[in-house]
């Protein structure tokens, strides 16, 4: 049978991480997949070099759109370990609530995608409806839809008000009922069942040879999770607990992150709880970063965020070196999307949620015609066909 | 398992080949190595021990080539970084993608970016700098 390549990606307006993947297609099974990186590269690490420990902050806060926080909290928890700093308690709760808000807006614009992909328009659109009034609380606690600039070394920039607390706690609390609902969608419905389950499987070695992070590795029953493993900031402070699923395929990453969507808030209930007996500094005064070198972390919504920083004793770092989940959970689709068919192809590789946009840039080339070409929404649709296929013969 | 126990894990099987130990905190520790001991020892982390390879760290420090495999143990939130130095004149060391799968990416980046020869790596191409960057310029090097 005739080998066909489906370059996906690698560019789209909307994306921030653009990646190219080279599809082999044997009729419908996917043979060999090939990724290639690097259409975004910007070179932020050698730029570190050149910014003082404080715009450093900022600086990677520029890693990512999505995770923006993220980076900021491995930064500052790398360069707090350098320096051997201590944070004030009450700084600790306000970054753990960012860092849980942005998870929930995040796996929220996931489920969303993923919905998309499969044919399910209406939990794409539910699902973005839903993740606006986080971004209207980032904004009214931190002045900022994305980019929160909420931390710096030895604690954080703004405070929570008292004033602010109730919105917050209000606004969580009325993510409940939605989640209830999405949560009753995806594990109640029968297409969604055959849809999803058994395929882009991972097995728990898999994830150990590739080094996958995060829902990925947690939907194979491989329980790591920064916020436990290496406690920082409130996580050890307050009461939750770590989300895993057995099964490795597309479904279980989806239940691990709806489910983990309820521990974000417990966190976040938590945390405000506290806010309200904790006062104090919501910094501690660093005067200068003494030679040496430190690494932090962060569990980022799609898995462990790892900062190493050397510094010379001077204002500025003399490496910087960032490594962000996706780069480990990208390479797996290697084995998940090999084997599987073209319909499935989207939503395992949308299964990592490496910000994939790409889809929509999709050309199929018959390498033997040269001249069969076919768009990204085809893909989709062909995605989509099959769910619709699946509803139908469930309904006869 | 603890750092103590991981450093004490590494002694007993390495005890001539430990260059140096360096204790930063209770879950942050460094070890030095050879060169030639890397892969041996990467093996160790990753086969026996059960380290996770969470990423590795290429810094031209002038005078040598330093590279850091950073081997996270989660069930103690330890990282343990095998520190070595190559040769800065023509920095070459055995690749470790034949032990660990999810080095791939990694060791082509410091490839690229430090100009470190990774030797036996199955796929040592370029991972993110442009097709037509001109050979031998690495942008992370202090020239």
């Amino acid at each position: 049978m005739a080998k066909t390549v489906i370059p996906i990606g690698p560019y789209h307006p909307l994306q921030e991480e653009p990646e190219f993947f080279k599809l082999l297609v044997e009729g419908e099974k996917v043979v060999d997949l090939e990724i290639e990186i690097g259409y975004n590269h910007r070179g932020i690490e050698k730029i570190a070099e050149s910014k003082s420990y404080d715009q450093v902050v900022f600086l990677v806060e520029r890693v990512c759109g999505i995770c923006s926080t993220s980076h900021p909290i491995a930064c500052v928890n790398a360069l707090e370990d350098l320096g051997d700093i201590n944070v004030p308690e009450r700084a600790l709760y306000i970054r753990s609530i960012v860092g849980e808000l942005e998870r929930l807006h995040s796996h929220l614009l996931w489920l969303g995608l993923a919905g998309h992909f499969i044919g399910y328009n209406t939990v794409w659109m539910w699902a973005w409806k839903y993740r606006e009034p986080i971004l209207d609380i980032f904004e009214k606690i931190t002045g900022n839809r994305q980019h929160y600039a909420m931390m710096k070394v030895g604690g954080v920039r703004r405070d929570i008000e008292a004033d602010d607390i109730p919105a917050i706690g209000k606004m969580v609390d009325g993510l409940l009922p939605v989640l209830d609902m999405f949560r009753g969608a995806v594990m109640d419905d029968p297409v969604i069942h055959a849809r999803l389950k058994g395929i882009g499987v991972l097995t728990k070695e898999d994830i150990f040879e590739y080094g996958a992070l995060g829902p990925t590795a947690r939907a194979s029953g491989v329980a790591i999770d920064v916020r436990k493993d290496d406690p920082y900031g409130a996580y050890p402070l307050v009461d939750w607990q770590v989300i895993t699923q057995a099964e490795g395929d597309v479904f279980a990453k989806a239940v691990v992150r709806i489910l983990e969507m309820y521990e974000s808030i417990r966190i976040i209930k938590g945390c405000l709880d506290r806010l309200k007996v904790v006062g104090g500094e919501i910094a501690a005064k660093v005067k200068e970063i003494p030679p040496g070198e430190g690494i932090g972390r962060h569990e980022a919504p799609r898995g462990e965020v790892f900062h190493y920083v050397r510094s010379d004793g001077s204002n500025r770092p003399v490496r910087y070196k960032i490594r962000a989940p996706s780069y480990m959970n990208v390479p797996t689709n290697q084995k998940s999307v090999v084997g599987g068919t073209i319909s499935d192809a989207t939503i395992t590789l949308a299964a990592v949620d490496p910000c994939y946009c790409c889809t929509e840039r999709v050309a199929v080339v018959d390498t033997k015609t040269g001249n069969k070409r076919l768009t990204g929404q085809y893909l989709i649709r062909l995605s989509q066909e099959k769910t619709f296929k699946i509803k139908r013969n469930l309904v006869v | 398992m603890t750092a103590r126990e991981i450093l004490k894990r590494v002694r007993d099987r390495f005890s001539d080949k430990v260059l140096k130990v360096f204790e930063k905190s209770p879950r942050r520790v460094y070890v030095d190595f050879d060169p030639k001991d890397v892969p041996e020892v990467v093996r160790f982390l990753f086969r026996e021990l059960g380290g996770r390879l969470a990423t590795a760290t290429g810094i031209d420090t002038r005078n040598n080539i330093e590279i850091l495999y950073h081997f996270s143990f989660d069930n103690s939130g330890t990282i343990v970084s095998l520190r070595t130095l190559v040769d800065r004149g023509s920095p070459e060391i055995e690749s470790i993608t034949p032990i660990i799968k999810g080095a791939e990416w990694i060791e082509r980046e410091i490839h690229e970016l430090l100009g470190v020869n990774f030797v036996n790596h199955p796929n040592l191409k370029r991972l993110l700098l442009f097709e037509n960057w001109p050979e031998g310029k690495y942008p992370l090097r202090r020239e």
